[in-house]
């Protein structure tokens, strides 16, 4: 026991051996060479790349929502104006249609009335066609009938015109009457 | 019986512990601890090339682990005393704290079984590398004189304190916050190794040594014991590699930066 103290005194374990500071500090000044100069800034490199490679990702991502929203937008201006455009449109078709139909009302009308009017002149045309027959045929069956009745021939053509005229005057005042 | 009882006389293990002979005859510096330190060395420099020699942007592998370790002691060492300054003093740190606790680990590892930075030649050079930088880097950025005036005369003190805090300051600055920066390491693996040998040496002893019915209850103990200090010495060692690397960040920040 007081020989190990002995020793004890003799290696103090406070005082370091210089040959352990020299391989200590060899052993340690080549680790910080290597993993100190050269790994190190290898990996502080590599995570400041990751840093910014997560941050340009987040940027993108941003950028992307921004740009999506900048699109969304921009759809729903067109689709609001498509809608408008489509109901300014339909107004217009409308007005067009209700134009068209009026026009083509109006046409009609004037058609018909057109074909009233020519009816109306064929119809007028006719009766004058039909009085005109009528007046010769009626001076002919009442010169017929009033030289049957008289019983005499009335051969002569200068009476039997102005005895059909007087007839005939008479017959048109009237009608006249009449009307 | 009674003769070899006496000559098998329990004995703690001491200081003898730490005294290694030389491995290669004629080579007294050549011994286990040395040997320890240039294989941690060579630990860390695997480990770091394997990790961050072609480190890519999405990790694999290693690289995790690295990545795990170098974020570790950037958010946890540098970042809290060094701010903005910390990308620059990681190569440093970062190496420091790995191979402090690779060469602690080394207590804890089977057959290797002795933490090199017990002997206080080990950590006594990283400090001393410390005390020197920091000496350095504070006359460089307070000018020599101001470095030292930072230091002895912290503002807002009455005049006559000054007497008394000057010298303590200059002391404690200067010399002994280095010196603790060594031994705290030094002791705290120190003490856990002997405090391993002394269990482990009870559970031997007493359990196949010398084994008698009282003294197996004692083995056990020693056993369980051992066990139970291993486990927290694997927290100890990292943790004291982890407390040397954020001192020297704390003393590099008070270099650069006077405290008013």
């Amino acid at each position: 026991m007081i020989q190990l103290i002995a020793a004890a005194e003799e290696n103090n374990p406070l005082l370091p051996h210089p040959a352990e500071m020299v391989i200590g500090g060899f052993a340690f000044l080549l680790v910080l060479f290597f993993v100190g100069k050269l790994l190190v800034p290898r990996i502080q490199k590599t995570l400041e790349e990751r840093t910014v490679a997560i941050e340009g990702g987040l940027k993108k991502a941003a950028d992307a929502q921004e740009e999506a929203q900048r699109a969304l937008a921009q759809y729903k201006e067109q689709l609001a104006e498509a809608r408008h455009e489509a109901s300014r449109l339909r107004e217009e078709a409308r007005e067009q249609g209700a134009q068209i139909k009026a026009e083509l009302r109006e046409e009609a009308q004037a058609e018909a009335r057109r074909l009233i009017e020519a009816a109306h002149a064929q119809i007028e045309a006719d009766r004058q066609q039909a009085f005109a027959q009528l007046r010769s045929e009626i001076g002919r069956l009442s010169t017929d009938l009033a030289s049957r009745i008289v019983g005499e021939s009335l051969e002569d053509e200068a009476r039997q015109r102005r005895t059909v005229d007087r007839f005939l005057t008479e017959l048109e005042s009237s009608n006249a009457a009449v009307r | 019986m009674l003769p070899l009882l006496a000559a098998e006389e329990f004995q703690a293990p001491g200081l003898g512990l730490f005294e290694w002979p030389a491995l290669v005859a004629g080579q007294a510096w050549f011994n286990k601890p040395a040997l320890f330190a240039l294989i941690a060395a060579l630990i860390v420099l695997v480990f770091a090339y394997s990790a961050f020699s072609n480190p890519r942007l999405v990790p694999r592998g290693v690289q995790n682990l690295g990545e795990l370790a170098y974020e570790f002691v950037r958010e946890q060492v540098a970042r809290p005393f060094l701010g903005k300054d910390s990308d620059r003093w990681m190569p440093l740190l970062f190496t420091m704290f790995l191979f402090i606790w690779i060469m602690n680990l080394f207590g804890s590892v089977v057959f290797i079984q002795f933490p090199v930075m017990s002997r206080i030649g080990y950590p006594a050079i990283l400090a001393i590398g410390v005390w020197i930088m920091v000496t350095y880097l504070g006359m460089k950025h307070q000018g020599a004189l101001g470095y030292f005036k930072n230091m002895m005369f912290p503002p807002g003190l009455p005049k006559w304190m000054y007497v008394l805090v000057a010298p303590i300051e200059f002391a404690s600055t200067f010399i002994l916050r280095h010196v603790t920066h060594a031994v705290r390491l030094f002791a705290t693996m120190m003490a856990g190794h002997l405090i391993i040998a002394l269990f482990s040496e009870v559970g031997w002893h007493f359990l196949f040594v010398q084994l008698t019915p009282a003294g197996a209850v004692i083995g056990v103990m020693g056993v369980i014991m051992t066990i139970l200090l291993t486990a927290f010495e694997l927290f100890i060692q990292a943790l004291q590699a982890y407390v040397f690397a954020l001192l020297t960040a704390m003393f590099i920040n008070g270099a650069l930066h006077a405290e008013h």
